[in-house]
């Protein structure tokens, strides 16, 4: 309804300049109402997302602490937190479990099996489609903590259903591979959004082309390469960078692992929960927060200027 | 030929692989609040209901269900009336600055995570009071999703058209009328796509509630989830199995409401 009275309006819009105004803002709101209509959700987001993102950047400079003398009186430290994070073993220990968990659970494993799936289901109708990615979406849209206990229980030790399944005793996943767990896990829980992304895009790509490329003798391989790719290009870099954006914030692994044992699966998000506010070096772990700041911005910089490019 | 059959049964078995994956870990969920003595096997159920009962007579179950549904219906409402009135502006108004306003806000809302933020929200509930506040909460959460519900709103108000706004202009109707009789009426289904992305967002949410809500009374379901198989002792997996059934049954109902109505395509932005 929308999308077919909005070509005249613009063609009006564009004939007569001095109508502009009046019909943009129609209901004659003028600044000050309209400053007014957007202060309150504005005031909402600058108290509780814009401010705390400041002070998380001056708390990385001070010595707070949850609790003794440092929190009744915490001092500016300068860049000492930043400093002791470089030379912290536990700190690049975290980053680097962060940067398997980006790579293995999002990079690989979601969009790898989000486009098998969307690349096999591509031209079939019916029930069994229906069925696949409705359970896909469904590892999606579940709650993180049933989610995360129905692992708990799949990877235990001791009755698990995976053990049941292969055979293999009393063998301790979570204890023993606390990583591959929960890599397999977000892959798990996150393909979903991949699947249908790329379900859309290869819905994009013309079927002349892949007919043509089809009767030159193209192997399945070359058609994707050839004429599937160049045409989601666009679509496989958007993905990458929102995934890769969700999972590196992701706290889920905290509810499976909580970052043990002995932080052999202590991601970033789940390191920066521990050390301010279970050990409650607060300054310490604004600090950390800091750098996962900067590292979303550098992402998130990237992905709207895609955007725009595309716009 | 037989490339055409080798191919089909490929095919087959791939499907087959990848429906075990997502359906194995599943299938615990759906078996064991029917089992009378559930173990971490999944086994036949045999249908009983008596684990239902159980789930009545627990202190926390119920309410915390009672209290994720509080919060978010109150943040869903509160995105949607917010956003609504900010997204309304500044679709019509040409304020100074718009356009920055709006791409810093996209790009606040998908830096500023939970996990980067934690620290100072914390510390920011610790000084206004609002720990063990599940007021402070709903302004807490709605914050983070005002950004993103705003960005959507304004997209959808771009594309209606203005002139039932101009002809009751015409008619003495005062802009609040306006919004309130013509713009709302107009732009329903954009406002129930944000209510439910609002609702399935703070429904799932663990991080928020798990830091500010210490009362196990003003807990919701994540959070009392996470406490039944996370405490010492044997977890109880008669109430873990019920108690999670009866937790994901709504988002389950949400989800396929949500795609017969409008198709699911929210293409991004459902989850951050």
């Amino acid at each position: 309804m929308a999308q077919a009275t909005s070509p005249p309006d613009l063609t009006r819009e564009t004939a007569e300049p001095t109508a502009r105004r009046y019909s943009v803002d129609a209901a004659g709101l003028g600044r000050w109402r309209a400053g007014a209509f957007a202060a309150p959700a504005l005031l909402l987001i600058t108290v509780f997302l814009v401010f705390p993102a400041l002070w998380v950047l001056y708390l990385g400079l001070t010595d707070y602490r949850l609790t003794g003398t440092a929190a009744a009186d915490p001092k500016v430290v300068g860049l000492d937190n930043f400093l002791s994070a470089l030379g912290e073993p536990t700190f690049w220990n975290s980053t680097w479990l962060t940067v398997q968990f980006v790579l293995g659970s999002a990079v690989i494993g979601q969009v790898g099996l989000g486009f098998a799936i969307a690349w096999l289901l591509r031209d079939k109708r019916g029930p069994l489609k229906r069925i696949v990615e409705g359970l896909v979406i469904l590892a999606w849209i579940l709650p993180s903590a049933v989610v995360s206990f129905l692992w708990v229980a799949l990877l235990d030790a001791d009755g698990g259903t995976l053990n049941a399944l292969l055979g293999t005793g009393d063998y301790a996943w979570l204890l023993d591979h606390p990583m591959l767990s929960i890599i397999v896990f977000n892959t798990w829980r996150g393909t979903a959004f991949s699947m249908m992304l790329y379900g859309a895009a290869l819905g994009n790509v013309p079927p002349s082309h892949l007919e043509s490329a089809r009767l030159a003798g193209a192997s399945g391989w070359q058609q994707l390469r050839d004429v599937v790719f160049p045409h989601i290009k666009g679509h496989i870099l958007t993905n990458l960078l929102l995934i890769s954006l969700w999972t590196f914030n992701d706290f889920t692994p905290f509810m499976i692992t909580a970052g043990g044992p002995d932080g052999k699966s202590e991601v970033l998000a789940v390191h920066v929960y521990k050390v301010a506010l279970q050990s409650g070096q607060l300054g310490y772990g604004a600090a950390v927060s800091t750098v996962i700041l900067l590292i979303n911005l550098v992402v998130a910089v990237f992905y709207l200027r895609l955007l725009r490019s595309k716009k | 030929m037989t490339r055409f059959v080798l191919g089909r049964i490929g095919f087959y078995t791939l499907i087959a692989v990848l429906l075990a994956f997502f359906t194995i870990p599943l299938l615990w969920l759906a078996s064991a609040p029917l089992t009378s003595d559930p173990t971490y096997e999944v086994r036949v159920p045999d249908f009983t209901f008596d684990n239902f009962q159980a789930i009545l007579e627990h202190p926390y179950a119920l309410p915390s269900l009672y209290n994720s549904l509080l919060l978010s219906v109150g943040t869903a409402l509160l995105v949607v009336a917010l956003s609504a009135l900010a997204a309304y502006a500044l679709s019509r108004v040409r304020l100074p600055g718009r356009d920055a306003l709006l791409y810093a806000l996209l790009l606040l809302s998908s830096i500023i995570t939970g996990t980067a933020a934690m620290v100072p929200l914390f510390q920011l509930a610790v000084e206004l009071g609002l720990i063990d506040s599940q007021l402070g909460l709903i302004l807490i959460l709605s914050g983070g999703l005002l950004p993103a519900a705003i960005f959507m709103l304004k997209d959808f108000m771009d594309s209606t058209p203005k002139s039932y706004e101009e002809s009751a202009r015409v008619f003495g109707a005062s802009p609040l009328q306006i919004v309130a009789h013509v713009v709302v009426p107009l732009v329903r289904p954009g406002l129930a796509t944000i209510a439910v992305w609002a609702v399935a967002n703070v429904w799932g949410n663990f991080l928020m509630p798990y830091l500010l809500l210490s009362d196990v009374e003003k807990q919701p379901a994540a959070v009392i989830m996470y406490t039944l198989y996370t405490e010492g002792g044997q977890a109880n997996l008669r109430l873990l199995s019920t108690f999670g059934l009866l937790y994901s049954v709504p988002v389950v109902l949400m989800y396929l409401f949500v795609s017969k109505k409008y198709g699911f395509r929210f293409h991004g932005g459902i989850k951050r």
